[in-house]
């Protein structure tokens, strides 16, 4: 009902092309208590893509996002119906294991959030509660995934000096490296540089530009000029319902829907 | 309507006077209230240390009790305090660090919990004659362990235990929530992320608090007479299931007898209580400060 004529023929495609989605939302209903927060949502998302998720504030973006990676379990009184496909496996399964999808889904959050460890521990957080001791291989990933994050050639004379002693901008990009030290297949960012000055923005965003090379980003922004730099799709979210997926070019010259377009021109949000 | 508006802010400079008037008055009322709770705690204070500080020798520390006071000493009090707080330590703490990492992360936050949590604050107000009575039932008879540093100990560690918890909780609830979703975020179990995210930032506000509630089990004085802790003991324990006495109930004797002789090594007691005290007091305060930085 929610769906436009743009998400059919996705649909069609995905029957197609299964193998390229990395997410398949199909029908998701969430409720916070009694109230309903995302509303049939159905959303295919392809592999090496980076997807832009705008959207007025408290319309439902970080809930999405925060329920592909299954962070949602952790607040109480949330009821779930629809399935969500993470490469075909349904990540609500009892044998899908919520520590392993988030060791496949990496997430960077709002504000930046490394641990109170020097920047070399908080990288090698998830290599250790993943079991892995070889100080070699830890060593080797640190500088890897620094690197990836360009943020190498800034700290690698003070790897063991506490993280929160970074900028802004760097810690952000430090809780890039962070996920990236798991070689992660999807990472979520919840409005990463919202929290950040113009110029680590561009920073993180000609990062994003080098990450999908490699892996599979969503990105929810509210930023709609972000969005339209950095995003191959864009899905509009308004009231807990996807309004259009489409490219992101399409989304932002050509809007299949009014309401699509009066939020990117911005008449409302 | 610009004439009213001037008419009006005079009116309010009038009226600075009396506010600046009430503000020194009550300035003058609390400062009142701390001279006087400080001019007692001076005098006390005098009392206590002009009192025992004569008696505070090496030999006081060297001897038991005895009834002659000029050979009575501390010894067996201090050892034995010793004794009673290796058991109430590691008890308060396991049991105390264990409900409140439950309470706080893993149980369900419904009317049970709540209810949990509302008596866990009450007990912390029972008197502690109560915590006597049950350690007396319950250590001292079922048991069977007697007047002994075990029974003595278990009794302390309930008595603390609530107080305990609840800074515990309190350490443990200060805990950012970005930091616990970032160690979710990487795949952590919930083991993981308390043993590597929550504990190490909570445990300076659970040293803190506990050491505070642990210096209340060595200043206590009513469970121990209740469970039946001598006040004249010669001998040092020599296991947990062994009688003892400690530093409370050795000022609480020496204070009842007649002698004013006694009543001088009390207070040289209680020059030692307090030293451990303040000790106490100063490590978690040491701690605090350590931490904050972060
Ligand atoms: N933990 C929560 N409990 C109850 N309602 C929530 C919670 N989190 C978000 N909501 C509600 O769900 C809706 C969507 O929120 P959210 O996903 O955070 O929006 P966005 O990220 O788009 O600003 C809002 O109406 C918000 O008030
Ligand atoms: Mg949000």
């Amino acid at each position: 009902m929610t769906l436009t004529a743009v998400n059919s023929t996705k649909n069609s495609e995905s029957m197609q092309n299964q193998e390229l989605f990395v997410y398949n939302t199909k029908n998701l209903n969430l409720w916070y208590g009694d109230h309903h927060a995302l509303k049939n949502i159905n959303l295919g998302i392809k592999e090496k893509d980076v997807t832009a998720i705008i959207g007025p504030s408290g319309c439902g973006k970080s809930t999405y996002i925060k329920t592909l990676n299954r962070m949602i379990d952790l607040v109480p009184g949330v009821k779930t119906n629809g399935t969500i496909e993470y490469r075909e496996r349904d990540i609500f399964s009892k044998n899908f294991l919520v520590e392993e999808l988030r060791t496949r889904v990496g997430m960077v959050f709002q504000k930046p959030n490394p641990f109170p460890k020097s920047i070399y521990e908080n990288i090698a957080f998830g290599l250790k509660i993943h079991g892995i001791k070889n100080k070699q291989i830890i060593n080797e990933t640190v500088e890897k995934s620094l690197r990836g994050a360009a943020l190498w050639d800034e700290v690698k004379d003070r790897l063991h000096e506490p993280a929160y002693g970074l900028s802004g901008g760097q810690q952000q990009r430090l809780c890039i490296a962070r996920c990236l030290a798991l070689e992660p297949d999807v990472i979520l960012m919840d409005e990463p540089t919202s929290a950040l000055d113009p110029v680590s923005t561009l920073k993180v965003e000609e990062l994003i530009q080098e990450l999908k090379e490699k892996y599979s980003i969503i990105i929810v922004t509210h930023n709609m000029q972000q969005a339209a730099r950095i995003s191959d799709k864009t899905a509009f979210f308004l009231n807990g319902e996807v309004v259009e997926f489409d490219a992101t070019d399409t989304i932002f010259n050509s809007p299949a829907d009014s309401r699509t377009d009066d939020y990117i021109s911005g008449r409302f949000g | 309507m610009e004439n009213t508006t001037r008419v009006k802010s005079e009116e309010m400079i009038g009226r600075i006077d009396g506010r600046l008037m009430k503000n020194k008055v009550i300035k003058g009322i609390f400062l009142t209230a701390t001279a006087f709770t400080s001019i007692i705690l001076i005098v006390l204070l005098y009392r206590i240390i002009s009192q025992g500080a004569p008696y505070l020798s090496w030999d006081f520390f060297q001897n038991f009790a005895s009834r002659r006071p000029e050979q009575a000493g501390i010894k067996a009090a201090v050892i034995g305090t010793l004794w009673m707080m290796s058991v109430v330590i590691p008890t308060a703490a396991i049991l105390g660090v264990g409900t409140a990492i439950y309470l706080e992360e893993y149980a369900k936050k419904n009317a049970l919990t709540r209810w949990i949590q509302m008596n866990i604050s009450n007990l912390a107000g029972v008197p502690s004659v109560v915590f006597g009575l049950l350690g007396l039932t319950i250590f001292v008879r079922v048991f069977g362990f007697g007047n002994s540093v075990l029974a003595a100990g278990f009794t302390m560690a309930l008595l603390v235990l609530p107080v305990v918890i609840v800074a515990s909780q309190e350490a443990i609830r200060a805990v950012p929530n970005e930091l616990k979703e970032a160690s979710f975020g990487l795949g952590a179990t919930k083991w993981q992320t308390i043993y590597r995210v929550v504990l190490p930032y909570a445990i300076p506000g659970i040293a803190t608090g506990s050491i505070l509630a642990f210096s209340r089990a060595i200043g206590e004085t009513a469970p121990l007479i209740v469970v039946g802790i001598p006040t004249f003991v010669a001998f040092l324990p020599s296991g947990y299931l062994d009688s003892f006495t400690a530093l409370p109930m050795q000022i609480y004797n020496w204070t009842s007898r007649p002698q004013v002789d006694f009543h001088n090594l009390a207070a040289a007691g209680i020059i030692i209580l307090l030293g451990v005290l303040i000790l106490m007091n100063s490590v978690a305060v040491w701690i605090r400060n350590r931490y904050q930085a972060r």
